[in-house]
Protein backbone atom coordinates (compact mmCIF):
# COMPACT_ATOMS: atom_id res chain seq x y z
CA UNK A 1 0.00 0.00 0.00
CA UNK A 2 1.34 3.62 -0.68
CA UNK A 3 1.51 5.85 1.87
CA UNK A 4 -1.55 7.70 0.68
CA UNK A 5 -3.39 4.43 0.62
CA UNK A 6 -2.40 3.76 4.53
CA UNK A 7 -3.85 6.91 4.88
CA UNK A 8 -6.94 6.62 4.11
CA UNK A 9 -7.79 3.71 6.00
CA UNK A 10 -6.06 4.98 8.66
CA UNK A 11 -8.49 7.58 9.13
CA UNK A 12 -11.62 5.41 8.52
CA UNK A 13 -10.60 3.71 11.31
CA UNK A 14 -9.42 6.25 14.05
CA UNK A 15 -10.85 9.53 12.85
CA UNK A 16 -8.49 11.78 15.27
CA UNK A 17 -5.54 10.56 13.96
CA UNK A 18 -3.11 13.06 13.07
CA UNK A 19 -0.79 12.50 10.35
CA UNK A 20 3.15 13.57 9.31
CA UNK A 21 4.73 12.50 6.04
CA UNK A 22 8.29 15.05 6.94
CA UNK A 23 10.33 12.29 7.78
CA UNK A 24 11.25 8.89 6.15
CA UNK A 25 8.23 7.06 7.22
CA UNK A 26 4.54 7.86 7.25
CA UNK A 27 3.83 8.89 10.90
CA UNK A 28 0.82 8.73 12.73
CA UNK A 29 -0.12 10.08 16.06
CA UNK A 30 -3.10 9.21 18.74
CA UNK A 31 -3.65 9.61 22.20
CA UNK A 32 -2.54 6.36 23.95
CA UNK A 33 -5.95 5.34 24.65
CA UNK A 34 -6.88 4.89 21.46
CA UNK A 35 -3.40 2.87 20.74
CA UNK A 36 -4.53 -0.51 21.18
CA UNK A 37 -7.55 -0.94 19.32
CA UNK A 38 -5.51 0.91 16.20
CA UNK A 39 -2.51 -1.64 16.39
CA UNK A 40 -4.96 -4.14 16.43
CA UNK A 41 -6.61 -3.09 13.35
CA UNK A 42 -3.18 -2.76 11.79
CA UNK A 43 -1.55 -6.20 12.63
CA UNK A 44 -4.94 -8.42 11.85
CA UNK A 45 -6.76 -6.94 8.56
CA UNK A 46 -5.63 -7.74 5.23
CA UNK A 47 -4.57 -4.41 3.57
CA UNK A 48 -2.52 -3.39 6.57
CA UNK A 49 -0.47 -6.88 7.89
CA UNK A 50 1.82 -5.06 9.92
CA UNK A 51 3.44 -8.62 10.94
CA UNK A 52 6.53 -7.15 12.50
CA UNK A 53 7.25 -4.11 15.23
CA UNK A 54 11.44 -3.55 13.95
CA UNK A 55 11.83 -0.99 17.04
CA UNK A 56 9.72 0.66 20.21
CA UNK A 57 11.09 3.45 22.07
CA UNK A 58 9.84 6.85 24.03
CA UNK A 59 10.84 10.05 23.83
CA UNK A 60 10.45 12.57 26.69
CA UNK A 61 9.54 15.88 25.69
CA UNK A 62 9.04 17.43 29.07
CA UNK A 63 5.89 18.21 28.67
CA UNK A 64 4.45 14.88 27.51
CA UNK A 65 5.51 11.28 26.66
CA UNK A 66 5.91 10.00 23.43
CA UNK A 67 5.66 6.30 22.61
CA UNK A 68 6.71 5.30 19.24
CA UNK A 69 6.37 2.07 17.40
CA UNK A 70 8.11 1.11 13.93
CA UNK A 71 5.61 -1.43 11.72
CA UNK A 72 6.93 -2.80 8.93
CA UNK A 73 4.57 -5.56 6.87
CA UNK A 74 6.55 -8.34 5.72
CA UNK A 75 4.22 -9.71 2.85
CA UNK A 76 3.03 -5.88 1.59
CA UNK A 77 6.40 -4.51 2.33
CA UNK A 78 4.88 -1.11 3.74
CA UNK A 79 5.99 0.91 6.77
CA UNK A 80 4.61 3.06 9.25
CA UNK A 81 5.27 4.53 12.72
CA UNK A 82 2.56 5.09 15.50
CA UNK A 83 3.25 7.52 17.65
CA UNK A 84 0.92 7.67 20.91
CA UNK A 85 1.47 10.63 23.28
CA UNK A 86 1.09 10.37 27.30
CA UNK A 87 -0.13 13.47 28.54
CA UNK A 88 0.56 12.25 32.28
CA UNK A 89 4.35 12.30 33.26
CA UNK A 90 4.07 12.03 37.06
CA UNK A 91 2.18 8.45 36.35
CA UNK A 92 2.39 7.48 32.64
CA UNK A 93 0.76 4.10 31.91
CA UNK A 94 -0.21 2.87 27.82
CA UNK A 95 -1.57 -0.81 27.17
CA UNK A 96 0.90 -3.30 26.31
CA UNK A 97 1.24 -4.16 22.79
CA UNK A 98 2.91 -7.69 23.48
CA UNK A 99 -0.07 -9.46 22.92
CA UNK A 100 0.19 -8.46 19.41
CA UNK A 101 3.84 -8.11 18.83
CA UNK A 102 5.66 -10.78 21.08
CA UNK A 103 8.80 -8.98 20.96
CA UNK A 104 7.41 -5.68 22.26
CA UNK A 105 7.43 -7.84 25.94
CA UNK A 106 11.33 -6.79 26.10
CA UNK A 107 11.10 -3.62 24.51
CA UNK A 108 8.81 -2.34 26.59
CA UNK A 109 10.61 -3.54 29.89
CA UNK A 110 13.65 -1.75 28.68
CA UNK A 111 11.16 1.74 27.98
CA UNK A 112 9.90 0.96 31.75
CA UNK A 113 13.17 0.48 32.87
CA UNK A 114 14.78 3.58 31.12
CA UNK A 115 11.74 5.88 30.88
CA UNK A 116 9.43 4.67 33.88
CA UNK A 117 6.25 3.99 31.43
CA UNK A 118 3.46 1.49 33.05
CA UNK A 119 2.77 -0.75 30.40
CA UNK A 120 -1.06 -2.39 30.80
CA UNK A 121 -1.07 -5.86 30.80
CA UNK A 122 2.76 -6.63 30.45
CA UNK A 123 3.40 -10.20 31.59
CA UNK A 124 6.40 -9.23 33.28
CA UNK A 125 7.19 -5.89 33.73
CA UNK A 126 10.60 -5.16 35.28
CA UNK A 127 13.65 -3.67 35.09
CA UNK A 128 15.69 -4.97 32.13
CA UNK A 129 19.26 -3.18 32.27
CA UNK A 130 19.52 -1.48 35.66
CA UNK A 131 19.72 -3.04 39.29
CA UNK A 132 16.26 -4.05 40.42
CA UNK A 133 17.07 -1.42 43.42
CA UNK A 134 17.99 1.80 40.89
CA UNK A 135 15.97 4.64 42.04
CA UNK A 136 14.44 7.04 38.76
CA UNK A 137 14.10 6.80 35.39
CA UNK A 138 17.64 7.90 33.86
CA UNK A 139 16.15 8.77 29.99
CA UNK A 140 14.16 10.71 31.62
CA UNK A 141 14.63 14.87 31.48
CA UNK A 142 13.97 15.28 34.82
CA UNK A 143 15.96 12.92 35.81
CA UNK A 144 18.95 13.49 38.45
CA UNK A 145 21.16 11.55 41.51
CA UNK A 146 24.13 11.87 43.14
CA UNK A 147 26.63 10.54 40.36
CA UNK A 148 25.52 12.77 37.61
CA UNK A 149 27.84 15.61 37.01
CA UNK A 150 25.64 18.35 34.95
CA UNK A 151 27.45 20.24 32.06
CA UNK B 1 84.37 -7.14 40.13
CA UNK B 2 81.87 -4.85 38.18
CA UNK B 3 78.66 -3.70 39.89
CA UNK B 4 75.33 -3.48 38.39
CA UNK B 5 76.72 -5.44 35.05
CA UNK B 6 77.35 -8.53 34.45
CA UNK B 7 81.19 -9.33 33.80
CA UNK B 8 81.40 -10.29 30.24
CA UNK B 9 84.15 -12.60 30.48
CA UNK B 10 82.55 -15.34 32.51
CA UNK B 11 80.83 -16.07 29.19
CA UNK B 12 83.09 -15.31 26.89
CA UNK B 13 82.91 -17.47 24.13
CA UNK B 14 79.37 -18.63 25.24
CA UNK B 15 77.02 -15.30 24.91
CA UNK B 16 76.97 -12.22 22.65
CA UNK B 17 73.39 -11.25 24.82
CA UNK B 18 73.86 -7.37 25.32
CA UNK B 19 71.17 -7.51 28.22
CA UNK B 20 72.92 -6.42 31.14
CA UNK B 21 72.57 -8.61 34.56
CA UNK B 22 71.22 -7.19 37.27
CA UNK B 23 73.02 -7.45 40.55
CA UNK B 24 76.47 -8.57 41.21
CA UNK B 25 78.07 -11.53 40.28
CA UNK B 26 80.76 -13.67 42.87
CA UNK B 27 83.09 -16.12 41.83
CA UNK B 28 83.76 -19.00 43.89
CA UNK B 29 86.74 -20.99 44.12
CA UNK B 30 85.18 -24.20 42.46
CA UNK B 31 84.17 -21.72 39.09
CA UNK B 32 80.72 -21.26 40.56
CA UNK B 33 79.16 -18.09 41.44
CA UNK B 34 76.89 -16.43 43.84
CA UNK B 35 74.47 -13.34 42.82
CA UNK B 36 73.32 -10.94 45.41
CA UNK B 37 70.65 -8.35 45.37
CA UNK B 38 67.90 -11.30 44.88
CA UNK B 39 65.08 -8.65 44.57
CA UNK B 40 66.42 -6.99 41.16
CA UNK B 41 67.18 -10.66 39.98
CA UNK B 42 63.52 -11.67 41.07
CA UNK B 43 61.98 -8.02 39.71
CA UNK B 44 64.16 -8.74 36.28
CA UNK B 45 62.31 -12.45 35.65
CA UNK B 46 58.90 -10.43 36.83
CA UNK B 47 59.00 -7.48 34.54
CA UNK B 48 59.56 -9.67 31.96
CA UNK B 49 56.79 -12.26 31.80
CA UNK B 50 53.34 -10.04 33.46
CA UNK B 51 50.58 -12.29 32.14
CA UNK B 52 47.52 -9.61 31.32
CA UNK B 53 44.34 -10.69 32.33
CA UNK B 54 42.01 -10.47 29.17
CA UNK B 55 39.05 -7.55 29.87
CA UNK B 56 37.84 -5.49 27.34
CA UNK B 57 34.69 -3.44 27.57
CA UNK B 58 34.88 -1.23 24.51
CA UNK B 59 36.67 -0.13 22.09
CA UNK B 60 40.02 0.44 24.10
CA UNK B 61 40.08 -3.43 23.83
CA UNK B 62 40.52 -2.96 19.88
CA UNK B 63 43.77 -1.76 20.42
CA UNK B 64 44.73 -3.93 23.38
CA UNK B 65 43.81 -7.09 20.66
CA UNK B 66 45.82 -4.92 18.10
CA UNK B 67 48.69 -4.41 20.22
CA UNK B 68 48.42 -8.32 20.89
CA UNK B 69 48.80 -9.20 17.18
CA UNK B 70 51.91 -9.67 14.83
CA UNK B 71 52.33 -6.13 13.87
CA UNK B 72 52.93 -4.47 17.32
CA UNK B 73 53.60 -8.22 18.93
CA UNK B 74 53.59 -7.49 23.10
CA UNK B 75 55.09 -10.90 23.54
CA UNK B 76 58.33 -8.96 22.53
CA UNK B 77 58.04 -7.65 26.05
CA UNK B 78 57.04 -11.13 27.60
CA UNK B 79 53.16 -10.25 27.17
CA UNK B 80 51.77 -12.76 25.29
CA UNK B 81 50.62 -14.94 28.03
CA UNK B 82 47.46 -13.21 28.38
CA UNK B 83 44.78 -15.07 30.61
CA UNK B 84 41.32 -15.95 30.66
CA UNK B 85 41.26 -16.11 34.62
CA UNK B 86 42.40 -13.51 36.88
CA UNK B 87 43.82 -16.53 39.27
CA UNK B 88 46.82 -16.76 36.55
CA UNK B 89 46.90 -13.01 35.88
CA UNK B 90 49.85 -10.31 37.33
CA UNK B 91 48.20 -7.72 35.71
CA UNK B 92 44.75 -6.45 34.53
CA UNK B 93 44.67 -3.92 31.55
CA UNK B 94 41.02 -1.88 32.00
CA UNK B 95 40.77 -1.04 28.61
CA UNK B 96 37.19 0.39 27.64
CA UNK B 97 34.40 2.04 30.20
CA UNK B 98 33.59 0.84 33.42
CA UNK B 99 29.51 1.65 34.29
CA UNK B 100 28.12 1.02 37.37
CA UNK B 101 26.97 -2.29 36.92
CA UNK B 102 30.26 -3.77 35.76
CA UNK B 103 31.91 -2.25 38.90
CA UNK B 104 31.22 -4.93 41.05
CA UNK B 105 32.87 -7.48 38.43
CA UNK B 106 35.86 -5.29 38.14
CA UNK B 107 36.45 -4.83 41.91
CA UNK B 108 35.99 -8.82 42.37
CA UNK B 109 38.04 -10.03 39.63
CA UNK B 110 40.66 -7.50 40.96
CA UNK B 111 40.27 -9.47 44.43
CA UNK B 112 40.19 -12.94 42.61
CA UNK B 113 44.22 -11.92 41.18
CA UNK B 114 47.31 -13.37 42.84
CA UNK B 115 49.21 -10.70 44.62
CA UNK B 116 51.76 -8.75 43.41
CA UNK B 117 49.35 -7.22 40.63
CA UNK B 118 49.27 -4.35 39.09
CA UNK B 119 46.55 -2.34 36.89
CA UNK B 120 46.81 -0.21 33.94
CA UNK B 121 43.93 2.30 33.13
CA UNK B 122 44.02 2.39 29.45
CA UNK B 123 41.99 5.34 28.01
CA UNK B 124 40.00 8.48 28.56
CA UNK B 125 36.95 6.19 30.04
CA UNK B 126 39.35 4.29 32.49
CA UNK B 127 41.05 7.84 33.50
CA UNK B 128 37.77 9.84 34.08
CA UNK B 129 35.19 9.06 32.58
CA UNK B 130 36.23 10.43 29.75
CA UNK B 131 33.80 11.51 26.66
CA UNK B 132 30.70 10.46 29.55
CA UNK B 133 31.74 12.31 32.18
CA UNK B 134 28.34 14.68 31.87
CA UNK B 135 25.30 13.65 32.15
CA UNK B 136 25.60 10.62 32.75
CA UNK B 137 23.64 8.04 35.02
CA UNK B 138 26.03 5.01 34.20
CA UNK B 139 29.88 5.59 33.96
CA UNK B 140 32.08 5.17 36.73
CA UNK B 141 34.75 8.63 36.62
CA UNK B 142 37.40 6.92 36.82
CA UNK B 143 38.49 3.40 37.57
CA UNK B 144 40.48 4.37 40.37
CA UNK B 145 37.39 5.07 42.38
CA UNK B 146 37.36 0.97 42.21
CA UNK B 147 40.86 -0.40 42.12
CA UNK B 148 44.75 1.25 42.46
CA UNK B 149 45.79 1.72 39.32
CA UNK B 150 49.70 1.62 38.28
CA UNK B 151 50.00 3.18 35.36
CA UNK B 152 47.04 5.85 32.95
CA UNK B 153 47.21 6.08 29.14
CA UNK B 154 45.53 8.86 28.16
CA UNK B 155 43.76 8.52 24.42
CA UNK B 156 40.28 7.54 23.25
CA UNK B 157 41.72 4.76 22.38
CA UNK B 158 45.57 5.11 22.88
CA UNK B 159 47.25 3.78 20.47
CA UNK B 160 48.90 -0.09 20.42
CA UNK B 161 52.68 2.01 21.12
CA UNK B 162 50.92 4.04 23.80
CA UNK B 163 49.67 0.72 25.06
CA UNK B 164 53.33 -0.49 24.61
CA UNK B 165 54.79 2.20 25.68
CA UNK B 166 52.87 2.02 29.70
CA UNK B 167 53.40 -1.26 29.89
CA UNK B 168 56.93 -1.10 29.40
CA UNK B 169 56.63 1.85 32.27
CA UNK B 170 54.74 -0.73 34.43
CA UNK B 171 57.98 -3.12 34.05
CA UNK B 172 60.05 -0.21 35.13
CA UNK B 173 58.46 0.56 38.25
CA UNK B 174 58.46 -3.61 38.88
CA UNK B 175 62.32 -3.48 38.49
CA UNK B 176 62.36 -0.88 41.03
CA UNK B 177 60.69 -1.82 44.04
CA UNK B 178 61.21 -4.28 46.56
CA UNK B 179 59.19 -7.95 45.79
CA UNK B 180 59.39 -9.31 48.91
CA UNK B 181 58.61 -6.69 51.33
CA UNK B 182 55.57 -5.99 48.11
CA UNK B 183 54.90 -9.37 49.12
CA UNK B 184 54.23 -9.22 52.65
CA UNK B 185 52.04 -6.20 52.70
Amino acid sequence: MTNEELKNDIIEFSPAAIFDESGEFLNVIIASESLLPLMKELRSKKEFDFDYLFCLTCVDWKDHLMMVYFLLSKTHNHTIVVKAKISDTVNPQIESVNSIWKTAELNEDEVYDLFGVNFLNHPNLRRLFLEEDWVGFPLRKNYVDEHMIKL
Amino acid sequence: MEEGGIKMDLNKGVSTNKMIFPGQVHETPDGGFLITKLDEVINWARANSLWPLIFGTSCCAIEMMSAADAKYDWSRFGFEVARATPRQADLIIVSGTIVMKMAPVLKRLYDQMPDPKYVIAMGACTISGGPFFYNTYSVVKGVDHIIPVDVYIPGCPPRPEALLHSMITLQEKIKNEAYFRKAKT
